[in-house]
């Protein structure tokens, strides 16, 4: 039985992934502000992390190590609005990248389970 | 595995990472998943498994950039951490030639054992002791000197030592090079765009001509950015090289005022855009001020670059200490 992270492509289908979600992100303006201040290159390894994360792949993200990533952000008005906005930008570029609705599920039931520790409930 | 002089032995399945930890040396980490890069190293000799080089841009790659979690040694490797001592290295002015009103270019002797890239940067060290750092210009094996593209700020320390007291034949120190933002040839038709303002067009002028000397067979778009076209210089030399390589494309661009034939006045960003349209399957090179680089790491991402294909250089200005 193969995992989640090895079905949609493993690293080769995270960078691809990465690169069309983190676009739809910066697109978003409901979401796209959060990230006006960020250093482009370093996004790109968190996002790939995130990726990685989401995929089900191999990762050593703590629900403390999200926690305190998003402390500042929570501190000055990350909710749940944003929360859904993104994962419907990791559903839609999935979708554009011919992933399988089954798939698609899957990834942002995993990324679901983060809510709590990325909202600081 | 070597590191600091002093030989190592990893056990089967134990990384560069854990094994320097269990020697009690301080590696910086995070994620120990290959993912985050904090464990960034270098190996000076030996080659670094694949696996642990995995996600690392090409330009840092061919240098043997590694990452310390992911790399099991297969062959003895001598690493180090990236923010090494670099040498310093004696010099001497050859020439100083003003390019336009505020900025001048300064050859000086490039000493035998340092090797650059085309694109990145050294610091120059006067008879003061003042250090600043500027991009190379220059091209290896295109200039026997290493040039360099400086803009003369006022009361600037380097640039009033320059414009003022120094002249040929004078010394100085070089340190480094330092810096990823230089071509690596990973796929000689791939289009490229270069864009920069101000001297940002230093590094961007050798990332070319490094890249048509070895052979690149793909678009090369160069956009230089200057508020008024008494900034843009180089002019006469970019078109030269545009007449002589078919895949060479030269785009000057000013804000404002009165502007020469062949030179867009609006914002670079939009120019670029609506000249070159989809930005797919590109490589961007982008230089200059911090504001503009980030501004169009932006631009380029969201106009079709893909993340690991930005490569950007800001220019910090120096900051003095009291």
């Amino acid at each position: 039985m193969s995992t989640l992270y090895e079905r949609l492509g493993g690293e080769a289908a995270v960078n691809a992934a990465v690169d069309v979600f983190y676009r739809h992100v910066l697109s978003d303006d409901r979401i796209n502000y959060w990230f006006d201040n960020v250093d482009m290159e370093r996004q790109a390894a968190k996002q790939k992390a995130f990726m990685t994360m989401a995929f089900g792949g191999p990762h050593a993200y703590t629900g403390q190590d999200m926690r305190h990533a998003h402390k500042h952000l929570v501190d000055k008005g990350l909710n749940d609005s944003h929360f859904d906005a993104v994962a419907e930008n990791l559903a839609k570029a999935l979708g554009e990248l011919g992933v399988a609705q089954e798939s698609i599920d899957e990834v942002i039931a995993l990324v679901e389970t983060t809510r709590a520790d990325v909202l600081n409930r | 595995m070597t590191y600091n002089g002093v030989a190592y032995a990893a056990t089967p399945g134990e990384s560069v990472l854990d094994l320097l930890e269990r020697h009690g040396h301080a590696v910086p980490c995070a994620c120990r998943s290959g993912v985050c890069q904090s464990c960034l190293m270098r190996a000076r000799e030996g080659n670094p498994p694949a696996a642990s080089q995995s996600g690392i841009k090409d330009t840092l790659r061919v240098q043997g950039f590694f990452l310390a979690c992911r790399c099991e040694p297969e062959d003895d490797l001598r690493v180090e951490l990236p923010a090494d001592g670099a040498g310093r290295f004696a010099a001497e002015i050859v020439a100083i030639t003003p390019l336009s009103e505020k900025v001048v270019e300064l050859r000086a002797t490039c000493p035998e054992s340092f090797e650059y890239r085309a694109g990145q940067f050294a610091t120059l060290v006067n008879e003061g002791g003042v250090a600043r750092s500027y991009s190379i210009a220059g091209v290896p094996g295109l200039d026997d000197d290493l040039v360099f593209q400086i803009a003369l700020i006022p009361c600037g320390a380097m640039s009033g030592w320059l414009s003022d007291s120094a002249a040929p034949g004078v010394p100085l120190h070089v340190q480094g090079p330092n810096g990823n933002c230089f071509y690596a040839a990973s796929d000689a038709a791939q289009p490229m765009v270069l864009a920069g303002t101000g001297t940002g067009l230093a590094p961007l002028y050798g990332i070319a001509r490094d890249a048509l000397l070895q052979g690149h067979s793909g678009a090369i778009h160069l956009f230089h950015g200057s508020v008024q076209e008494s900034g843009l210089y180089l002019q006469e030399a970019l078109r030269l090289l545009e007449a002589t390589c078919a895949n060479f494309h030269y785009h000057p661009c000013v804000l404002g005022g009165d502007a020469s034939e062949g030179v867009h006045v609006g914002p670079l960003d939009a120019h670029l855009l609506q000249t070159l349209g989809s930005l797919k399957g590109y490589r961007a090179y982008l230089c200059g001020a911090p504001d503009f680089v980030k501004l169009m790491q932006r631009k380029v991402f969201l106009g079709g670059v893909s993340l690991q294909e930005v490569f950007a250089d800001s220019f910090l200005p120096a900051v003095t200490s009291r």
